[in-house]
């Protein structure tokens, strides 16, 4: 069916409220501190956007560069095991026979649907009895593995790795390691891309677990940096959004150029069959 | 909910052929066979393992040890940790503070929710048809999904400003009143959910679009040619056949609105933000269960206030179920 005028005017205004407060975050990012109570409100960009880069990361009090390394360490530790394991047991799952299959992979399915909130006061007491609290390892340690990760790659598995090619390796006298390590993984490489994408920034934006674990303002997440920007300095507008501005460009850019795939990994977890 | 594929793939035949070969085999090659048939039946518990083990220990035993938990005192302020009983529950049922977060839980995630997924149905069926360019608005609507839940408060913060936000400069433009947005519960309510809702109607917006996709699209040739107007095939074709995915979207939002946290602890700042504005006017029951646990330290009651959670969840997400298999089987 072809979009009608009315469509159009409804996409485009959609388009602008979908943009608009990224929009936003820019034009206080870069303009002075005291625009951001002005009257009426600014709406163009100003040219104060390095300088106010310069001084929120130069801002001892919130640890902001400690919270993008870190940010990046958390993300980026549970991307690469989320991928290697869900890759593995998904290949398990969807190649390999054994006994219980389909009941275990029921059972990781499940566990998607299990808020952490559940368990989030023994996890807590855990932490604190493995001297994790204010550690990044407390971050980390609960979310190397996901059932998401092994469902999609389980999926994809099944649509892009023939059973021949892995009899092909079994005749040629690989281990089940060897078939999986330098026949299926390779083959997985798309997959592999857009669930790293997806684990990598959902975990970049976490905020609900760092936000109790790490308390201590010293050793943040990039998203809890940004909170005790918020609460030490909430006069300096521009510096709070100067520091946003540095934690979600990065994600915007990676998101825009890998767009399709991003999606079509949203969608294969929600509807496909 | 997810329709899964539990079906098996086709035979492989490699773990039979392996399996009857020894008999025939030269008696030297035993060791190796013997090492290839533990590795046939051995490495795939081996690769599954670890999501079992580290579920285990982050995931099952955490909310096995919530419902000991619950029924105990324990708190770091205790020496003596006592087993209570249902007391934590008692407690926490005369408490007007907890219901007050129940009730700011239920409200934000009904004004949030209910428009946010109209919108993203009308949004889907935009997005359904052919338009050079539609691309760029797929992609445009699905931005916010990149967009961290502490940034959008924070920016959303921002235009909720009592003195020199934008909302306030957009109503009094139009000769409306300004509003101090975190003062009472209605406008703090509308501020926090229009934030869940910026955040995710895109991406709820594509998920329908994926299943409406899949409609055959002789089916709404047929109803043209029956003279049906393109309101009667979306409310007789296609809103019947999204059910399902209209079911996951629900339950989904269900689960996530009901843990709504990061939104209104951001919408102020400071320390006391656990309490949700000055009386708690914003407070959800994720915030009290952290406030508990943080700042009351009474860990078996945070507990209590979990599993109250989890149980209003699924009593929600039922109600919401049976909802909308009624509304969407009238039609």
């Amino acid at each position: 069916m072809r979009a009608g005028p009315l469509t159009v005017i409804g996409l485009i205004f959609a388009a602008i409220l979908s943009f608009f407060p990224l929009y936003w975050m820019v034009v206080v990012a870069s303009r002075t501190s005291a625009a951001a109570y002005q009257w009426p409100p600014a709406f163009l960009p100003g040219g104060n956007l390095g300088e106010n880069i310069e001084r929120v990361i130069s801002n001892p009090d919130a640890a902001i560069l400690k919270g993008i390394l870190n940010s990046f360490i958390v993300a980026g530790t549970i991307t690469v095991a989320t991928v290697f394991f869900g890759a593995l047991a998904g290949f398990a799952f969807a190649k390999l026979r054994f006994k219980g299959r389909n009941a275990l992979l029921l059972s990781v399915l499940l566990t998607m649907m299990v808020p952490i909130q559940l368990g989030v006061v023994p996890l807590y007491i855990l932490m604190i009895q493995l001297g994790w609290l204010n550690d990044i390892r407390a971050v980390i340690a609960p979310f190397l593995i996901s059932g998401f990760g092994i469902f999609l790659m389980r999926q994809y598995t099944i649509q892009s790795v023939p059973d021949e090619l892995i009899e092909a390796g079994r005749v040629d006298g690989c281990s089940t390691w060897r078939i999986f390590w330098h026949i299926v993984f390779p083959a997985l490489r798309p997959a592999a891309g857009v669930l790293g994408l997806l684990t990598f920034m959902q975990h970049w934006n976490e905020f609900f677990w760092p936000f109790i674990v790490l308390a201590d303002p010293s050793n943040p997440t990039v998203q809890i940096s940004l909170r005790s920007l918020n609460s030490a300095y909430h006069q300096d507008m521009s510096q709070i959004f100067a520091g946003m501005f540095i934690a979600t460009v990065p994600l915007v850019v990676i998101f825009v150029l890998f767009f399709r795939h991003i999606i079509s990994g949203i969608m294969e977890g929600a509807v496909k069959q | 909910m997810t329709k899964l594929d539990v079906t098996e793939p086709p035979p492989t035949d490699t773990g039979r052929r392996a399996g009857s070969a020894p008999s025939g085999k030269p008696p030297n090659g035993g060791w190796r066979l013997t090492l290839n048939r533990l590795d046939l039946k051995g490495s795939p518990y081996l690769y599954i393992a670890p999501f079992f083990i580290l579920f285990g220990i982050f995931g099952a035993y955490p909310i096995i040890y919530t419902i000991w938990l619950s029924a105990t005192n324990r708190s770091p302020l205790r020496a003596e940790t006592e087993f209570v009983g249902f007391d934590n529950f008692i407690t926490l049922l005369g408490d007007d503070r907890f219901w007050g977060s129940v009730i700011n839980t239920l409200g934000i995630f009904v004004i949030a929710t209910v428009p946010q997924l109209v919108l993203a149905l009308m949004l889907a069926n935009w997005l359904n048809r052919q338009m050079r360019g539609m691309g760029f608005f797929r992609m445009a609507i699905a931005v916010p999904i990149v967009t961290s839940t502490a940034v959008v408060a924070l920016i959303f913060g921002m235009f909720f400003a009592r003195d020199y936000g934008l909302v306030n400069y957009l109503l009094e433009t139009i000769g409306l009143d300004r509003v101090d947005w975190r003062a009472s519960q209605g406008h703090s309510w509308l501020a926090i959910a229009s934030m869940v809702d910026w955040r995710w109607t895109g991406y709820n917006a594509l998920i329908y679009l994926a299943a409406m996709q899949a409609i055959p699209k002789d089916l709404y040739e047929s109803a043209e040619l029956d003279g049906a107007s393109r309101g009667r095939q979306f409310w007789t074709i296609t809103i019947p056949l999204l059910q399902p995915t209209i079911i996951f979207t629900v339950i989904i939002s269900t689960i996530g609105g009901l843990q709504l946290f990061v939104e209104p602890l951001m919408f102020t700042s400071g320390s006391g933000a656990l309490r949700g504005g000055s009386t708690g006017q914003f407070q959800t029951m994720n915030m009290y269960l952290v406030q508990t646990l943080r700042d009351f330290h009474e860990w078996g009651r945070a507990g209590a206030i979990a599993l109250l959670l989890i149980l209003l969840t699924v009593v929600v997400s039922a109600i919401n179920y049976w909802l909308i298999r009624r509304i969407s089987s009238d039609k």
